[in-house]
């Protein structure tokens, strides 16, 4: 059994519900233990970081200071909860100043002691890829995923510390596991506009267009994500007729399992996935 | 008295961003330029020349998403996503406001719904979007669409702590 710390952030408990209910399916299933960050608050995301720097350190410092109390990992699936608290942690530990600072201002030591990890991270590194292929009943034969890692799991590298920040192949070879075949393609760290989504809407959704153009010149049927922001956008910003469905890995992980849950999820996707798995014999 | 260049290298604290020797890397990765009145190398040089309203006032410090793809490939590590992110800062401290309104009305409503409840409730935290920008009926379906699904519920946990979440907040506090 591992045990993990688990920060859901406040999209999973929203708009990104399927990916908070499917990591906890996945982690299950893999002998993960999730316990969620007592009273835990928002990591600020990006309206932080744009405006105030002190409030973008304060609120992540908030949950590192709580996720302290249990000497184990935390998991963040959030990509840009991750990258939030990958940039605090690297802040406090280099600016012993700002530190002192932020203790005062969260009202709390930071000791730097837990480590802050991605979801693909724990899976691939501490629970393998060949306990995951064990795991798989129904191997996703026919889906043609481009794996879509974003900006924030990645950048800047010296902060994530997470695979390649120009080609990263670890989802890839998660997809792989699963019996999927993953297309190599050169938008896999392409911005889909982020938080610009509602202010910027028509910028987004032709940088969401040319993402799908690229996937299907790859020869892909679908994408595959792990952050709830740039899933929102492909799923759901894409002009009429150009998009592709869009999955979460671990609800792809899940299916592959054989798990109860992937029929509700995929019922909450804006552009249905069902009709492409059904066809495939996958769903 | 300090300048432009001076008051956001300090900002900044990391590399000089006069260390800048153009060679574009960071404005070729950019997937806003398309949209930005300036690239991102175009803005250091501004920045040099003491244009202080000019990039203030500037749409382009607005559209930067903070990809980090400037920083990651800047060979001289010069942090551009950083910078912009004071010039934001800058401009809010400054009484310059934005010059996409809508952009600093997002971090706004945002904000204050992590002030409110600690976490976002998106459903609140999108109305309150909406009634600041007058944006009212776009993604309307969408909206509508998603709240059928179950995906945006009118209530959903808080912080039980606000106290420490309101403290942040009040000693963070730009004047």
């Amino acid at each position: 059994m591992l045990k993990v710390s688990y920060y859901p952030g406040c999209s999973l408990h929203g708009t990104a519900k399927e990916y908070d209910q499917s990591v906890r399916s996945v982690s299950r299933a893999l002998g993960i233990d999730l316990e969620e960050i007592e009273d835990w608050s928002c990591c600020g995301a990006s309206s932080a970081h744009n405006t105030n720097f002190k409030l973008s350190i304060a609120l992540p410092a908030r949950d590192l200071i709580a996720a302290e109390k249990k000497t184990q990992d935390v998991m963040v699936p959030c990509a840009a909860c991750f990258n939030r608290f990958k940039t605090a942690e690297h802040h406090l530990c280099h600016d012993p100043a700002l530190k002192a600072e932020i203790e005062e201002i969260v009202g709390g030591r930071y000791q730097g002691n837990v480590a802050i990890r991605n979801p693909i991270d724990i899976i691939v590194n501490d629970i393998g890829l060949e306990a995951l292929s064990a795991k798989v009943v129904k191997p996703l034969a026919g889906l043609k995923p481009v794996s879509y890692y974003g900006c924030l799991l990645l950048r800047p590298p010296e902060v994530c510390r997470f695979d390649d920040a120009e080609n990263p192949v670890l989802l890839d070879r998660v997809l792989t596991a699963l019996g999927a075949e993953a297309c190599p393609w050169s938008f896999k760290t392409d911005c889909c506009g982020g938080s610009l989504t509602i202010s910027k809407t028509a910028i987004v959704t032709k940088m969401v267009d040319k993402l799908m153009k690229m996937a299907r010149e790859a020869g892909a049927n679908c994408l595959v994500t792990a952050c709830p922001v740039c899933t929102a956008n492909l799923d759901m910003r894409a002009s009429a007729g150009a998009g592709l469905p869009v999955f979460y890995f671990t609800e792809l992980a899940a299916l592959a399992m054989g798990q109860e849950g992937p029929g509700g999820w995929f019922r909450l996707h804006r552009t249905d996935p069902r009709p492409l798995l059904q066809g495939l014999g996958i769903l | 008295m300090k300048s432009f260049l001076e008051e956001v290298n300090e900002k900044v604290n990391g590399v000089p961003i006069q260390r800048c020797y153009h060679c574009r890397k960071c404005s070729a990765g950019c997937p806003m330029t398309g949209a930005m009145e300036h690239n991102p190398n175009r803005v250091i040089k501004m920045i040099q020349m003491g244009r202080r309203e000019a990039v203030l006032n500037s749409a382009t410090i607005w559209l930067c998403v903070s990809c980090e793809t400037c920083i990651t490939r800047c060979p001289n590590e010069v942090d551009i996503a950083r910078m912009m992110d004071v010039l934001r800062q800058t401009a809010i401290e400054t009484g310059v406001g934005a010059k996409e309104k809508n952009i600093l009305k997002f971090h706004e409503a945002f904000l204050a719904n992590i002030r409110m409840g600690g976490r976002i409730n998106e459903t609140s935290m999108m109305v309150h979007y909406k009634l600041k920008s007058g944006d009212l009926f776009s993604d309307m379906a969408m909206g509508i669409d998603m709240f059928m699904k179950g995906k945006l519920s009118l209530i959903s946990p808080r912080t039980k702590d606000m106290g420490s979440v309101r403290r942040i907040f009040d000693k963070t506090r730009q004047s």
